[in-house]
């Protein structure tokens, strides 16, 4: 449980940075606001820095492929109204920038800091807002409710253990293990690629808070039972028992063989 | 073993008797007092002398008969704490992320075990370890009866006992996932009764009676229970007394050798040479699965939750002796037959009932229908190198390798997962690859089998390469070979390696013979269309084959009355 909690406690870290950044950032926009802005629906006070900052990253790292304007365009779709849970999601996953080529968008190591995705998030919200994560802890929900959601909600597609899952098509559900509470809260809002999207009228902020405590603590408590096998259930476990159950002991019966 | 039942068969003499060693002598004393007070004959001294012939591969029974003892052992500590309701409760144990969870007295009871219980999640674990190895070693085991021929009269009702054993096995494994009543135990149970379901007028009947009303109804958990600790484990115990003693009653087989004839067993007694190393193996075994069940987490019912019909979790498979049954289902394609108001699910019913009760058929009978093929009707005691008959050993791997291409199918899911393959196309793979790798894997090995008699061949005629180098005087560079030793010689030889004549390395370089089983079983050339035992035994090995054998005339018996020929 430390471990989840410490982690918590760094996630409001970055949740003060963030609103702390939103403010200064908000009188430097008021000066300094991006011209191109058709779909401008923020108040000029939520501007910031940190949109300035990001703007600036975004121009740099994707604006290639999607679009100056966030427009999208051959390289990737629109970004505008995506909202700051999906780039939470996309950057802090390493999944963008993206390399070309792949069915799916794998998760990578992350290219920026965490306080750069937050800049490109806070300037992507600026673009047309959707959906943020909420203030405050991610992980003080309720363990047992959120064990309960996570089985019913998402193990179909990442299985009970948390250890992913193929889908059609060679699409696939990835494991859970590396994710942080940002993002798997943020996958909750985002809803990537063939993933549901969760928003807050089928699941309330309280139960994806539980749920992002159960993923943390499924994935980061460890196993009572020794070596997890990879988490994939009966397949390892028979694989194991022929490799080295089997395997051991016909050696073993090789070496008493010999010693007729 | 009961003193009653045992007698020296009538087959085979020619076991040692007086024993020379240490041990072996204070047990004939120990042995005679006890004859002196239970039989009045000297039942138990003969017993100890017993002979088994020593081959690695007579241990893999062994495995599953030790990995059967500890899951009696680990089985009867989790009755201890394991409670078989479906009444609810609510969960207060010490797994977090539990607590207040609502959940059937199966599932709590065995959280209980796996972190409230002393030692219990050990126990788990290795019971489950031992099921899964018990079932994989009667696999190995049943290879090596099918592969080396030693299912033939007269053991052929052994033969049908194991695999009656291994069909017992599967129920017993399959009631034993469901007993934690998690996720994966009503997955499955689900699935068992689609397949109940799907037998065709009498389905809804069979799976209505089994658990007691609709799925899942309250009474399937303590149903298994019965029938996993109780019903299914008392015919085991009872089929492995008869298998056991069926050996005792046959005597053990033996592959060729020196001395080695149809009538004799040469190998070590029983006491003590042969009960130390069974005694030492049994620890082994024991080891290898307390090491498992310590360090390799098996079945973590935590993860998976208690039942809820509403959820499932990716990558839901059963134990690995029933893949190869959610294989076949996941390869057959969707069919269903729709008629007079009535649905016959083929998707099911081919695959889960009609394809396993064909295969378990054909093994039950197999002794039969190969003595039928081949005419061979009689008794066998020493064994076939499996590359000596090509059709049966290719038989077999045809069989295994159909049997894998299920089996993998079954983890399809997890294969596509980890080798980042499309699922779709694992399945596409699986379905080519049922119908075309069998019979692909039949004619390679048949090709196998012929390139080792040839070389064996060779090393018979040829003799052994020595790595000496010797110029001749015409200035040509061989290398010496030496003739086999007589021993191997005898083992490549099979069955007629007794015959005088090749006793001694005057033997060496007789000409015009096929070695081998296959041409030394006489009985058959008088009985079987030549033709069909020719396609069973076939031998493409030097042109030696061709010239017939005559010594061919004089039919080798299978009674007794032949001394043993210790080496
Ligand atoms: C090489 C081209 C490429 C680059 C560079 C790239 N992206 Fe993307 N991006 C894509 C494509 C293609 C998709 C949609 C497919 C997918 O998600 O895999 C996408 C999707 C996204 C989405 C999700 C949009 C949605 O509607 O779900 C976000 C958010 C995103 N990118 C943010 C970024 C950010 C921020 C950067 C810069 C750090 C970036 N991308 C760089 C190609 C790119
Ligand atoms: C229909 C299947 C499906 C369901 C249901 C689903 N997911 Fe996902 N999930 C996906 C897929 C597919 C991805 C990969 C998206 C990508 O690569 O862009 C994903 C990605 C994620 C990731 C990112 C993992 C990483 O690499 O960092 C998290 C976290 C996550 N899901 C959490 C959840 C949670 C929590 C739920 C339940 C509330 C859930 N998912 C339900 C399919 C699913
Ligand atoms: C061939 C013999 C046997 C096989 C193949 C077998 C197999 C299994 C399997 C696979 C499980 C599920 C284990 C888990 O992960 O929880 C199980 C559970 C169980 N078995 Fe067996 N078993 C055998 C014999 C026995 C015997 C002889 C007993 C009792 C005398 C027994 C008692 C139990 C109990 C009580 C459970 C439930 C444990 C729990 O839910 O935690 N088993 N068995």
């Amino acid at each position: 449980m430390s471990t989840i909690s410490r982690a918590s406690d760094r996630i409001s870290r970055y949740g003060v940075l963030l609103l702390a950044l939103t403010l200064v950032g908000g009188l430097y926009t008021a000066f300094y606001a991006p011209k191109s802005s058709a779909t401008e629906q923020q108040p000029a006070s939520s501007q910031s820095m940190a949109v300035k900052e990001g703007r600036d990253l975004f121009l740099t790292g994707c604006s290639t492929c999607h679009g100056l304007n966030l427009q999208g365009g051959a390289g990737g779709p629109t970004l505008i109204g995506v909202g700051a849970s999906a780039v939470v999601f996309q950057v802090e996953s390493g999944r963008m920038p993206l390399n070309a080529g792949e069915v799916q968008a794998p998760r990578k190591q992350p290219k920026y800091s965490v306080a750069e995705v937050d800049q490109l998030a806070a300037y992507i919200q600026s673009r047309g807002g959707g959906p943020t994560l909420p203030p405050g802890s991610l992980t003080d929900g309720d363990l047992a409710m959120g064990g309960e959601l996570f089985r019913t909600n998402c193990a179909s597609c990442h299985n009970a253990g948390g250890a992913g899952g193929a889908l059609t098509y060679g699409k696939y559900a990835p494991k859970l293990q590396p994710a942080s509470p940002r993002v798997i809260y943020a996958a909750m809002q985002h809803g990537p690629e063939s993933m549901p999207r969760f928003g807050d009228n089928q699941l309330s902020v309280a139960e994806k808070k539980s749920i992002t405590r159960y993923v943390s603590y499924l994935t980061k408590a460890g196993q009572p039972g020794g070596n997890d096998l990879g988490r994939f259930g009966p397949v390892p476990e028979g694989l194991v028992v022929w490799l080295v159950g089997i395997g051991s002991l016909v050696v073993l019966t090789l070496w008493i063989g010999n010693r007729a | 073993m009961s003193a009653t039942t045992h007698d020296d068969g009538p087959v085979l003499t020619g076991e040692p008797i007086a024993p020379t060693t240490l041990g072996g002598k204070a047990v004939a004393g120990s042995a005679a007092w006890m004859d002196d007070r239970i039989s009045g004959s000297n039942f138990v001294r003969r017993s100890l002398n017993k002979v088994f012939p020593d081959h690695w591969s007579f241990m893999l029974g062994e495995v599953a008969l030790y990995s059967f003892v500890i899951l009696l052992l680990t089985g009867t500590y989790l009755t201890f704490f394991y409670d078989a309701s479906t009444r609810e409760v609510i969960y207060a144990g010490s797994y977090l992320p539990m607590k207040g969870i609502t959940m059937s007295q199966a599932y709590a009871s065995s959280l209980d075990i796996s972190f409230d219980v002393r030692g219990g999640l050990l126990m788990r674990q290795i019971h489950h370890w031992a099921a899964l190895l018990f079932m994989a070693s009667i696999v190995v085991h049943l290879f090596r009866v099918f592969f080396t021929g030693a299912f033939r009269k007269p053991r052929e009702i052994n033969w049908v006992i194991g695999v009656l054993l291994m069909i017992l096995g599967i129920v017993e494994g399959f009631a034993g996932y469901s007993l934690p009543d998690d996720l994966l135990s009503g997955t499955g149970l689900r699935i068992a009764y689609s397949i109940m379901l799907s037998i065709p007028v009498v389905g809804t009947w069979v799976a209505f009676l089994v658990f007691g009303g609709e799925y899942p109804g309250d009474a399937i958990i303590e149903r298994l229970y019965a029938i996993h600790i109780l019903l299914v484990p008392g015919i085991i115990l009872g089929l492995i007394t008869a298998h056991l003693m069926l050996v005792w009653y046959n005597k053990h087989t033996q592959f060729a050798g020196p001395g080695r004839t149809e009538d004799n067993v040469i190998g070590s007694r029983l006491f003590p040479a042969y009960a130390a190393k069974a005694g030492g193996f049994f620890f082994l075994v024991f080891g290898v699965l307390a090491a498992l069940g310590g360090f390799a987490q098996i079945n973590p019912i935590w993860n998976y939750g208690p039942y809820d019909p509403s959820q499932v979790s990716a990558g839901s498979q059963p134990d690995w002796y029933v893949g190869w049954l959610d294989g076949s289902s996941r390869l057959m394609p969707n069919y269903e037959i729709r008629e007079l108001g009535h649905t016959i699910p083929l998707n099911i019913l081919l695959p889960a009932v009609v394809m396993p009760g064909i295969l378990f058929t054909l093994m039950i009978v197999y002794p039969w229908l190969e003595s039928r093929f081949t005419g061979d009707k009689g008794y066998h005691n020493i064994l076939d190198r499996p590359r000596d008959v090509p059709v049966r050993t290719a038989v077999g791997v045809m069989s295994i390798t159909f049997y894998v291409v299920l089996l993998l199918s079954g983890g399809n899911d997890i294969i596509a997962h980890v080798f980042r393959v499309s699922v779709n196309h694992t399945t596409y793979a699986g379905r080519i690859g049922l119908f075309v790798l069998p019979p692909l894997a039949y004619v390679l090995t048949k090709r196998v089998c012929y390139a080792l008699q040839r070389s064996d061949e060779e090393l018979l005629h040829h003799g052994i390469e020595s790595g000496t180098i010797r110029r001749l005087p015409s200035g040509e560079f061989i290398e010496e070979t030496v003739p086999m030793p007589v021993p191997q010689r005898l083992a490549l030889r099979g069955v007629e390696s007794d015959r005088p004549m090749l006793q001694g390395p005057t033997a060496h370089g007789v000409e015009g013979h096929a070695t081998g089983p296959g041409h030394g079983d006489l009985h058959m050339v008088e009985t079987a269309p030549a033709k069909v035992r020719g396609f069973f035994f076939e031998k493409k090995a030097s042109g030696s084959t061709a010239a017939p054998r005559p010594e061919s005339s004089t039919p080798e018996l299978e009674t007794s009355g032949r001394p043993s020929q210790p080496e």
